[in-house]
């Protein structure tokens, strides 16, 4: 999609930010109302965060905004923090919001931009449900328009059922109660069921606007029939007169309990922000990449100015950010455009939102929950593997029963006590963890990096990968080799999905070698894999899915266990002085001339290095040839059993004399073999090592497992190479 | 450096000292130690530290019965103290080149390190030290020699020196690495903006780094030259730590490095580069320190 001027696209955005603004009203109440603020927190909040981000940020398609995870930490906050008096412990609040705005402005400066990577992916998946649950335990009973004494999550959670019974008992007495609570189920029906409606002049107004648009309605067709309205003004939402009361101003004086709220703010806003971040990212259809650090820096400076009217803290939010970009955003301004449009919406409408009831607000955040909190979720983490349910189910208790911060850390340190116990291997992971693992460089006269990583890859070590996968640009084609790792958590498995993806879109290419060998421990794509005895064939790798479509799609046949390797591979010198371990991965060409595969062998009499793993290819010819290794001159001399020939030179071929080392011991027969048209075949194309032993060919690239673009590359190359020989042969 | 004029490859390390002790590898060792001794044309001299028993007497001469060279000038010295000490005086007191020593074999992980006697002797000795790793009784050819390109007192020597020991060992290939901090960019990637920046900025690091090595390469006689190919791979990362890694997945069978000057309190609290490698040794590794007595 072509790039467009700011003012060419300005209609879109205009229009993106509208949409977005009017989830974000019924989103921005909801909020601030279930963290026990005034309705108008949410809407400064969001006003906020639309205008500072936009102006200062470093990412393009975003949403700035009040967040649901730390509604539970805030109303814990202002209903404790100055022992039950509300308003006092709201201005308490607001000076936490004001110093975690500054500490998320820090985090900026110190370019954390990658903070989200330290942690294990379970982890957060299971603080986000822990996050949903308790959203459900908190806002239930409003929405029921029933009372309750209880406190905390599990508590709350646990008592579901008997607000049901109360609901139902009290609203056969109480109308009020009655249209309450009727009021909220439907509007959480509405949520659960809008994408099955399907009506074009429906689905244009987003849900939760549907549900104000509802409940305002309802108000109003009880003043016009005259009617009284059953509905109590304590359970309408009271938004202040006049813009001098829509602004309280924070008490700054900062003492621990204070700093330690304003801590976890920081830690969790910035965390679901740069979840988000990179989440849109994956969304633009520019491609553009963003910067995480700049975006934090903003987002910080906005939780600050939010906090100092009265707001809530400002994050990047993900679903109203995914609204904004399906309606065609394209830049920052349709955030600043979502900003004015809210602030439009309170000075017009303002008396006319005091008539929505708190129970269709929280519907909203009910739903929310729910969606954090999806049964699938569970069942999601089991697919991976057994170990990531558990870690799962550990954070999700952890967090309820304690709190955030903590609930975190409890589940990186099952993610850690998981990833030993799997591995039985402790000295790996603390002999390496401090030290660098990641290697990355150019390879020589090709535009291919090469990235090795070594000892193990988990989400405490993977940000050391994403620094130089970051560092090479999407552009670029990488082949990412684990062959020297012995373990990698779903962590490390999902990031490089992610990178796979954003190389893709930028006209790259991330391919991943060297997993092959290391058994995974479900069928899922990122589940674990660590080194183990054969598990070759049984869950295939991204690459070898890729080969096994290769061969589907030229009529060859793919398998990918470990094979004896066949006898016809004797007469290679390079296999003689080599003692092989396996063979795997092969593939063979439907008049099984041309065999491709992975060996592992290990050189040297002791098993002293490292087992070299490489992928080659062995060409059967219709005739004999004489002898003959061919290589890359200058490149090292691999079969010192021919070494002992010098290097034939053709003649009338400088350039290919140049760049080529022919040797064999037949140097008649080789001329003849090597005419202009082999020569020029040979210098128009990538450099492979050819050796040649009867009617045999051996091919390979570099010592090294090669990437299925690079397999099908040397498959087309070898084809072209018989064929050229062959017809010499004729002639 | 002691350069032959009319030689047609001088000889870089004349004296050799070879520090051993009763292991069951010392049978490789002493085959490699040999081996190596009649490739660089050396004088060798064979150092144990501690009691000399009539048993341990025979044990050797057993061994070294086996041993088919009778080229190499060879001499065993028994000396009792302590093996740094005594290493780090007769290292001095024979005007030693090079002095070996084979590194130990973590069984469990399947690494080769530095025993804590070796390591400060490779920090402290006054000449330089190759390190002994996959030892064996039959030759094992030397194909890829790796050496660090990187701005330091004692590049050239290093980089002489692994050309000198390359030809004669018979490597074909011999590659520069130029590590090069990624702190010297100067620019964080940030953004698609940042990484163009970032880009372009390494682009000049590496024509300057090149063009650094190149005119050190020139200055590498040419007789060391002869039969080997060499190339340089610029890499960005940790310094001490990415040549490692690079020597293991390029299959170098020798990595020559040169020492760093000065060892102060300081520079050995934090990490120094070296460390990564004596904690993980990918392949046979030489440390390059020229002498001073040679020098002056």
């Amino acid at each position: 999609m072509p790039k467009t001027s700011f003012i060419g696209s300005l209609h879109k955005n205009v229009f993106a930010g509208f949409v977005v603004s009017l989830i974000a009203l019924p989103l921005g109440l909801s909020l601030a109302i279930a963290s026990g603020m005034p309705p108008s927190a949410g809407i400064v909040s969001a006003i906020v965060g639309g205008v500072v981000v936009a102006l200062f940020g470093g990412s393009h398609v975003t949403i700035a905004g009040p967040g649901y995870s730390l509604v539970v930490v805030i109303l814990t906050a202002v209903t404790t923090l100055a022992g039950g008096d509300y308003y006092q412990g709201y201005i308490m609040t607001l000076s936490a919001i004001v110093l975690a705005g500054v500490i998320m402005f820090v985090l900026g400066l110190l370019r954390m931009g990658g903070l989200a990577a330290f942690f294990p992916s379970s982890a957060i998946e299971g603080m986000m449900a822990a996050i949903g649950l308790s959203l459900i335990a908190k806002q239930f009973h409003v929405m029921l328009g029933v009372e309750t004494s209880k406190k905390g999550a599990l508590e709350l959670l646990a008592e579901i059922p008997s607000q049901v019974a109360d609901f139902i008992a009290l609203a056969s007495q109480n109308s009020g109660v009655l249209i309450i609570g009727s009021l909220g189920l439907i509007s959480l029906f509405i949520l659960l069921f809008n994408s099955s409606i399907r009506n074009s002049f429906y689905q244009r107004i987003p849900a939760p606007m549907w549900v104000l648009l509802i409940a305002i309605a309802l108000s109003y067709y009880y003043e016009f029939t005259g009617f009284e309205n059953p509905i109590p003004k304590t359970a309408l939402i009271s938004l202040p007169n006049s813009i001098e009361q829509l602004v309280v101003f924070p008490d700054f004086n900062f003492t621990w309990p204070i700093v330690s709220v304003a801590l976890t703010i920081a830690f969790v806003g910035s965390i679901e922000s740069l979840l988000s971040i990179k989440a849109v990212d994956k969304l633009d259809v520019f491609r553009r990449r963003s910067n995480a650090s700049k975006d934090l820096r903003a987002l910080g400076l906005a939780t600050s100015v939010s906090g100092f009217f009265g707001g809530l803290n400002v994050v990047t939010v993900i679903s109203r950010s995914s609204v904004n970009v399906t309606q065609g955003a394209t830049n920052r301004s349709s955030n600043f455009f979502h900003g004015t449009f809210l602030v439009l919406f309170v000075l017009v409408f303002s008396q006319t939102l005091n008539r929505i009831p708190l129970s269709a607000l929280a519907a909203i955040l009910v739903y929310t929950g729910y969606k954090l909190a999806h049964p699938l979720k569970f069942v999601s983490a089991y697919n991976i593997g057994f170990e990531q349910l558990l870690i799962f189910c550990v954070t999700l208790i952890a967090t309820l029963s304690t709190n955030i911060v903590l609930g975190v850390l409890i589940g990186a340190l099952s993610t850690l006590v998981s990833h030993l116990i799997i591995t039985r291997d402790p000295l790996l992971f603390f002999l390496n963890v401090f030290k660098p693992n990641v290697l990355a460089f150019k390879e020589p006269e090709e535009d291919t990096y090469f990235v090795s990583v070594k000892h193990y890859c988990t989400f405490l070590n993977f940000y050391k990968l994403q620094k130089k996968l970051d560092a090479i640009g999407y552009t670029k084609k990488v082949v990412l080799d684990f062959s020297l790792c012995r373990f990698v958590d779903h962590t490390a498995m999902e990031g490089v999905e992610s990178y796979v993806q954003y190389y893709e879109k930028k006209g790259g290419l991330v391919e991943v070698v060297g997993l092959d060998t290391l058994g995974a421990s479900s069928t899922h794509p990122f589940a674990v894999r660590k080194v183990g005895q054969n598990p070759l064939s049984r869950v295939l790798t991204r690459r070898q899915k890729q080969l096994s479509e290769m061969a589907q799609e030229y009529g060859w046949s793919f398998s990918a266990g470990a094979q004896q390797l066949t006898a016809s591979l004797g007469p290679f010198v390079f296999f003689a002085a080599r003692s092989l371990n396996k063979s795997y991965n092969k593939l063979v060409d439907a008049e099984q001339r041309c065999v491709i595969f992975d060996v592992e062998y290990s050189e040297g009499e002791f098993i002293a290095k490292e087992d070299v793993k490489c992928t080659v290819m062995s060409l059967q010819l219709k005739g004999e040839v004489p002898a003959f290794t061919l290589s890359r001159e200058g490149l090292l001399e691999r079969l010192y059993a021919l070494a002992g020939y010098q290097d034939i030179q053709v003649p009338n071929h400088k350039e290919f004399n140049k760049r080529f080392h022919l040797s064999g011991p037949n140097e008649e027969k080789i001329l003849k073999l090597f005419n202009d048209q082999l020569v020029l075949f040979l210098e128009s194309n990538t450099v492979y090592h050819v050796e040649a032993s009867e009617n045999r060919l051996l091919v390979f690239k570099n010592e090294r497992l090669l990437s299925p673009s690079e397999i099908k590359a040397m498959a087309y190359f070898g084809r072209e190479l018989v064929s050229l020989i062959e017809c010499n042969f004729t002639s | 450096m002691s350069v032959h004029p009319n030689s047609s490859s001088p000889v870089l390390f004349k004296k050799v000292l070879f520090g051993f002790a009763f292991s069951p590898n010392l049978e490789n060792n002493l085959h490699e130690v040999f081996r190596v001794c009649r490739f660089l044309d050396a004088e060798l001299t064979l150092l144990h530290v501690g009691a000399c028993t009539e048993k341990k007497k025979a044990d050797l001469s057993s061994l070294l019965d086996q041993i088919p060279d009778a080229q190499v000038v060879s001499e065993v010295l028994w000396k009792e103290g302590d093996p740094f000490q005594t290493i780090y005086d007769q290292c001095d007191l024979l005007n030693i080149d090079l002095l070996m020593i084979g590194a130990q074999r973590h069984e469990a992980l399947f690494r080769f390190y530095v025993g804590s006697v070796a390591r400060k002797l490779t920090r402290r000795v006054n000449c330089s030290v190759l390190l002994l790793t996959n030892a064996s009784r039959e030759r094992v050819a030397c194909k890829h020699v790796v050496v660090n390109g990187v701005l330091s007192d004692y590049t050239a020597d290093a980089i002489n020196a692994a050309f000198f020991v390359g030809q004669r060992l018979g490597a074909r290939q011999l590659t520069i690495v130029e590590e090069i901090a990624p702190n010297k960019v100067q620019v964080a990637v940030d953004d698609d903006r940042s990484l163009v920046k970032s880009l372009r900025k390494k682009h000049q690091l590496e024509l300057r780094e090149d063009e650094r090595v190149r005119s050190i390469v020139s200055a590498v006689p040419a007789s060391y030259k002869e039969g080997l190919s060499y190339r340089t791979q610029p890499i960005f990362g940790k310094r001490g730590y990415s040549i490692g890694h690079y020597a293991e997945i390029s299959r170098a069978d020798l990595l020559v490095l040169n020492a760093e000057k000065h060892t102060s309190i300081f520079k050995r609290i934090i990490t120094r580069d070296i460390e990564f490698i004596l904690s993980d040794l990918p392949c046979e590794l030489l440390i390059i320190r020229p002498k001073k007595a040679q020098n002056a």
